[in-house]
């Protein structure tokens, strides 16, 4: 079982650790996981998402090379800009969910930790051989989101709070070299924070010593996410499910609709065209018991419609909550259906996505939504 | 040998049980609400039901997962702790006392004997590590 950087620390805060993708990681520390939610959406949650991977291509063609690997526009991606993007299989399928920024002499990646070995792989395999494929297996990451977050990190790093929404730069946060991105997984307000490994538990000392900043686990990490209606991969989004029916269609820039020219682009375009057979929803249970992933989702005849793919209680919702896939002509937000929970039917409706609006830091529209 | 009444037993599955006369008080134990973490959901049998020593009686969710509380005893539910449904942060709060979750009127009250005392309970969670 591999360790992160911050594993001391982790410890030090009563971290529960578990096994989660081939690392020992916090799902929760002493506040446990339904304070740690909340606190994220008040002030500012840390979370330490070193397990992720982190990729430079360094290439003066790396973009236009990705593009043959995935359908975001990222020949137009201006420097210091980013995008979330999907790795595709040919059949049109979703090998993984990544954030894709461009950096000097190439892009900076980040993919999921379940699936860096693959990606790596993947990308070595089907990149030209001029793009060098670099894992920064050196460097942690974490994340510090919430309300609280920019202001939090203006006192330590002067001017960081101009990054707009999804944009980065290379900057000092009490005094050590970083890479920041205005960007994270929880629908808030929140940057990543790319550090050199041996810094980065000073640096979360230094974060930590913040008023408004607590330790957060991938517990609220995956309450968080779902609430903002933002995909897991392997479980929301994978090998068997298409950007088209995950309602990821906004992750194919307008450019690759006309041109194509990614893997499984006839099949996608073709399905974004006519409409794909089931659709990606937000399901509110009636009562309040949570339906898990596995669930099934039937309709008032007892017809299977399909299945839950994230489902549990929603913190800040106060209830539960799920999303899964259902066939396109029952997926209509207000459509009523029941999902299967120990063998019960019980009453649910289809609601728009996300559960809890987002609140990112977007200056240029002025809306705080 | 049998089991005095206010006593509290235990099962290898962390639920507990207090006899009080021939109604058993079931809850889970400090330690099982300290793993599960915050508790979000609870569900409770209908009053009139039988229960078989072992069988499923309720299940308790916690952010994380489900997972099933099993009966320590046979019996029929007698009354059920509502208050638990309608704020489940209770069986975290005092799991002992305000979160417990049923009550069952004794088939066999021998079968309290089978279960685990405070003190072979505490070495069992020990032995947990």
């Amino acid at each position: 079982m591999r360790r992160t950087p911050l594993h001391a620390l982790h410890l030090a805060h009563g971290a529960r650790l578990v096994p989660f993708a081939g690392y020992e990681m916090p799902v929760q520390y002493r506040a446990g996981i339904l304070a740690e939610h909340l606190h994220t959406r008040r002030q500012a949650g840390l979370f330490d998402v070193s397990h992720m991977g982190q990729i430079r291509l360094r290439g003066g063609g790396a973009a236009a090379a990705l593009e043959a690997l995935a359908p975001g526009d990222f020949v137009g991606l201006a420097p210091a800009r980013m995008r979330y993007s999907l790795l595709l299989a040919e059949g049109g399928g979703i090998l993984d969910d990544l954030m894709v920024t461009r950096v000097e002499g190439g892009l900076f990646l980040v993919v999921n930790a379940a699936r860096k070995t693959a990606d790596i792989a993947h990308l070595r395999e089907r990149l030209p051989p001029e793009i060098a494929v670099e894992p920064l297996a050196d460097r942690a990451l974490l994340a510090l989101q919430g309300p609280q977050a920019a202001a939090v990190l203006e006192r330590l790093a002067r001017g960081i709070n101009r990054l707009a929404f999804m944009t980065a730069a290379e900057i000092e946060i009490a005094g050590e070299p970083c890479f920041a991105t205005r960007s994270g997984y929880t629908g808030e307000d929140g940057f990543e924070i790319s550090v050199a490994s041996e810094r980065a538990d000073a640096l979360a000392q230094t974060l930590l010593t913040a008023p408004e900043v607590q330790l957060v686990g991938l517990g609220a990490r995956d309450t968080l996410r779902l609430e903002a209606g933002l995909c897991l991969y392997g479980h929301d989004i994978g090998e068997t499910t298409t950007p088209v029916a995950a309602g990821l269609s906004w992750t194919i820039g307008r450019r690759r609709r006309a041109e194509g020219g990614f893997p499984g682009a006839a099949a996608i375009l073709r399905e974004l065209a006519e409409g794909p057979p089931r659709r990606r929803v937000g399901i509110r249970p009636e009562g309040r018991a949570p339906a898990r992933e596995g669930s099934a989702i039937i309709d008032h005849d007892g017809r299977g419609l399909g299945h839950v793919t994230s489902g549990g209680f929603g913190p800040s919702v106060g209830g539960p909550i799920a999303m899964g896939y259902v066939e396109t002509r029952s997926a209509a937000a207000g459509s009523a259906l029941a999902l299967v929970v120990r063998g019960i039917a019980r009453p649910a409706r289809i609601v728009p996505l996300p559960f809890v609006p987002h609140r990112y830091h977007r200056p240029s529209t002025g809306a705080p939504a | 040998m049998s089991t005095p009444p206010g006593t509290l037993r235990f099962t290898p599955d962390h639920e507990w049980v207090r006899r009080d006369g021939d109604i058993a008080v079931i809850g889970i134990t400090d330690y099982a609400q300290s793993q599960l973490g915050d508790v979000v959901y609870v569900e409770l049998p209908e009053p009139g039901r039988q229960l078989d020593k072992g069988s499923e009686a309720a299940v308790v969710e916690s952010a994380k997962a489900a997972s099933e509380v099993y009966a320590p005893v046979s019996g029929e539910v007698v009354e059920i702790n509502q208050a638990i449904t309608e704020e489940p942060a209770m069986v975290n709060a005092d799991p002992v006392g305000e979160g417990w979750f049923l009550k069952v009127r004794l088939a066999d009250p021998a079968e309290l004997d089978g279960l685990m005392d405070q003190a072979a309970y505490d070495s069992f969670v020990a032995g947990l590590g």
